[in-house]
């Protein structure tokens, strides 16, 4: 019997020495891969598998451990992001999170996170409240207090905008957000400006752009998303618009030129990257290697998830380890972080870091490069 | 509000309410005659506007063989539903048939986000899908009126006035109408009533095809879940006419799109609310006269 006993001690033993040893590094992955902004999510996954297969592991312990990303698709539905972040800490056992895109799913995502104290690292979730009095969320991307402001002096002094009129979408914490920084900062130039409210998945605008057109603006501001953007330059065009079209980083996906055609021509938006910006001694290889992958231009949103899975994987190095808590902490200290969009530090107790934008201009149904601007 | 302005939201709300009236008159048709909200139907909408997008991007056929072609595949698969899905429950409780409904829809939903992918396609002139055109716009004294409304309001008549011919004149109209009163005695007359029910879902789902493709070339893009809200709105409308009945499916539609596009324009801060706007109006209509606008004409239904 007792040598029954010690064999099974032995056996116990054996197993949790085992179970020691790190034989993986599971990252968790939540992204936008359908519904109507599906565009967000298979661009950032495109960035990641491309990461992926330039750098397959990391060092912990002098010893190279494969990394093994777990990808679960929230529908771009804020009920569904807190459920792929529950599941992939509860069931999938990551030691930290990539996404969402949208900041109405990041902020559920986020609540979870926090909550499970697993770091999530968003590519682009871009509304301060993402990061706000949370420890665990860092974000790879600028935010809205930023992006506001540089949309409204561009509109003010390059688009010479007096009369703004703004589609408001009311479902998203972004569109809003982005909406009130505009607003703040436009009115502090003098400009006059007023708002038109629809709802994510809307596709007839025609009633909000007639109301719109009947008081003459200057310029139509659409700090929403590719799809609604496309639709509504269409049918504002249809309506009579002469005027030129503002917009945010939720631009910036190809279906807006798909859909939107030559409707979108002249469409002005800030993003996080674009091929031709020099943002680090980075890009050009980044663009070189996926252009080589892909066999297209690269894009904003696969270049911020291409830049968080290499933040999260140096900050795992830095670690040594895959506890989440570790991770969170080697995240927090991060300095001089050279990604392909730009470096990234993060400031004490922030999760945000100072980042350059990009202006964009639709030209000849491409999105050419318009400035760079450097906070 | 200028009076060109609320001309320009009359022309808005008529083409957006013919869409909804075309989908509803599907609902309607199979209520009629199962008693069965056929909650996929928003998903037969959507795939008729895949049958014409492959048609044209992969098979390069011209445009107007694809929506032909569209529009009998798509009646080809509302009956391909109703065999699958539905006829083995024809005796079974009705609430097992609905609960089928809402199954298919999430299957179809689901399917198409595997075979076609969740991102968006574009549904553009460029790529072919429907002449240039089309997206010209006239003025008249104001009024910003596109060839693409005018098309759709005409395609829209015409498609009602076959139905109604077809339900009015017809043998198989009259053994539709017939099944909708009593299924046995119209067996009993010699009626081979599970081909009537099949043709009907055909009509149903051809009539979504077109409503599809109409919606395509306003609002041009396609993604597996283009056709839920229409068709929630769709059925809305066949509700607030009086669920069964066509005459009912036509008004609700336009009814229901007038309401939500003046609703914006009277009202423009309250216009991030309007689908909420279309279920109030839903449940308005059920609280005061739970049979629909035309409801009461039982010897109407379909």
């Amino acid at each position: 019997m007792r040598r029954y006993v010690s064999l099974v001690v032995l056996l116990i033993s054996a197993a949790l020495i085992f179970a020691a040893e790190i034989t993986e590094v599971r990252i968790g992955a939540g992204w936008e891969m359908t519904g109507p902004i599906a565009g967000f999510g298979q661009m950032s996954w495109d960035g990641v598998k491309l990461a992926m297969k330039l750098r397959p592991t990391v060092k912990i312990q002098g010893k190279e451990i494969p990394v093994n990303v777990i990808l679960l698709d929230n529908k771009g539905d804020k009920a569904e992001a807190a459920n792929v972040a529950r599941r992939l800490i509860d069931v999938e056992k990551v030691c930290v999170i990539l996404g969402p895109c949208t900041s109405s799913c990041a902020l559920a995502a986020g609540a979870i996170a926090e909550q499970k104290q697993v770091p999530l690292v968003t590519n682009t979730a871009t509304n301060p409240l993402v990061t706000q009095n949370r420890r665990f969320i860092f974000r790879a991307c600028f935010v809205d207090t930023l992006q506001g402001e540089l949309l409204a002096k561009f509109a003010w002094e390059n688009l010479k905008a007096r009369n703004v009129a703004i589609m408001v979408d009311v479902a998203q914490d972004y569109v809003v957000g982005l909406a009130n920084y505009f607003k703040r900062a436009f009115a502090k130039y003098g400009g006059k400006f007023f708002e038109a409210y629809y709802n994510t998945g809307d596709q007839d605008f025609s009633a909000q752009l007639t109301y719109v057109l009947s008081r003459n603006p200057d310029l139509i501001f659409m700090p929403g998303y590719y799809a609604e953007i496309a639709l509504m330059c269409k049918q504002a065009r249809e309506l009579g618009f002469t005027g030129n079209f503002l917009a945010g980083d939720g631009a910036d996906a190809p279906e807006l030129l798909q859909i939107g055609g030559k409707f979108v021509e002249g469409l002005c938006y800030t993003t996080y990257f674009h091929q031709d910006a020099d943002l680090s001694p980075k890009t050009k290889p980044f663009v070189e290697a996926y252009v080589k992958e892909y066999g297209r231009r690269p894009d904003a949103f696969g270049a911020l998830a291409f830049d968080a899975y290499n933040l999260v994987l140096d900050a795992i190095e830095r670690a040594q380890s895959v506890d989440p808590v570790a991770i969170r902490d080697a995240l927090a200290a991060t300095q001089n972080f050279e990604g392909v969009a730009g470096t990234i530090s993060y400031p004490p107790d922030s999760g945000d870091p100072i980042k350059p934008a990009v202006i964009i201009q639709i030209r000849n149904g491409k999105p050419e490069l318009l400035t760079v601007v450097r906070p | 509000m200028r009076l060109t302005d609320f001309f320009q939201h009359l022309v808005n709300a008529l083409s957006l309410g013919g869409i909804y009236a075309l989908i509803a008159i599907g609902y309607t048709m199979v209520y009629g005659i199962l008693r069965l909200i056929n909650f996929a139907h928003g998903d037969i909408f959507t795939y008729g506007i895949y049958f014409a997008f492959y048609g044209v991007s992969l098979f390069l056929l011209p445009w107007w063989v694809a929506f032909i072609l569209s529009i009998f595949l798509t009646a080809f698969l509302g009956a391909l539903v109703e065999r699958i899905a539905y006829r083995p429950l024809r005796d079974a409780p009705r609430i097992s048939a609905l609960i089928t409904a809402i199954g298919v829809s999430f299957f179809l939903q689901n399917f198409a986000t595997v075979v076609f992918g969740g991102r968006a396609k574009s549904f553009n002139p460029q790529t072919g899908m429907y002449p240039t055109f089309f997206l010209n716009v006239l003025n008249i004294a104001g009024v910003k009126l596109r060839v693409l409304s005018l098309i759709t309001l005409g395609t829209i008549a015409v498609s009602l006035l076959v139905l109604v011919w077809i339900v009015y004149r017809t043998k198989v109209g009259m053994a539709m109408r017939a099944i909708s009163k009593d299924i046995p005695t119209t067996r009993l007359m010699g009626v081979n009533a599970d081909r009537i029910i099949t043709f009907t879902f055909m009509i149903g789902s051809a009539l979504a095809a077109v409503g599809g493709l109409l919606w395509a070339m306003t609002y041009p893009q396609v993604y597996p879940f283009t056709g839920v809200i229409p068709g929630l709105k769709a059925f809305i409308a066949a509700v607030v006419g009086g669920i069964g009945s066509i005459q009912g499916a036509m008004v609700g539609g336009f009814v229901l799109g007038i309401s939500e596009i003046m609703i914006v324009a009277f009202l423009p801060s309250i216009a991030g609310y309007r689908d909420a706007i279309a279920y109030a109006i839903l449940l308005f209509v059920l609280l005061v006269r739970p049979s629909g606008i035309f409801g009461v004409e039982v010897s109407e239904k379909v």
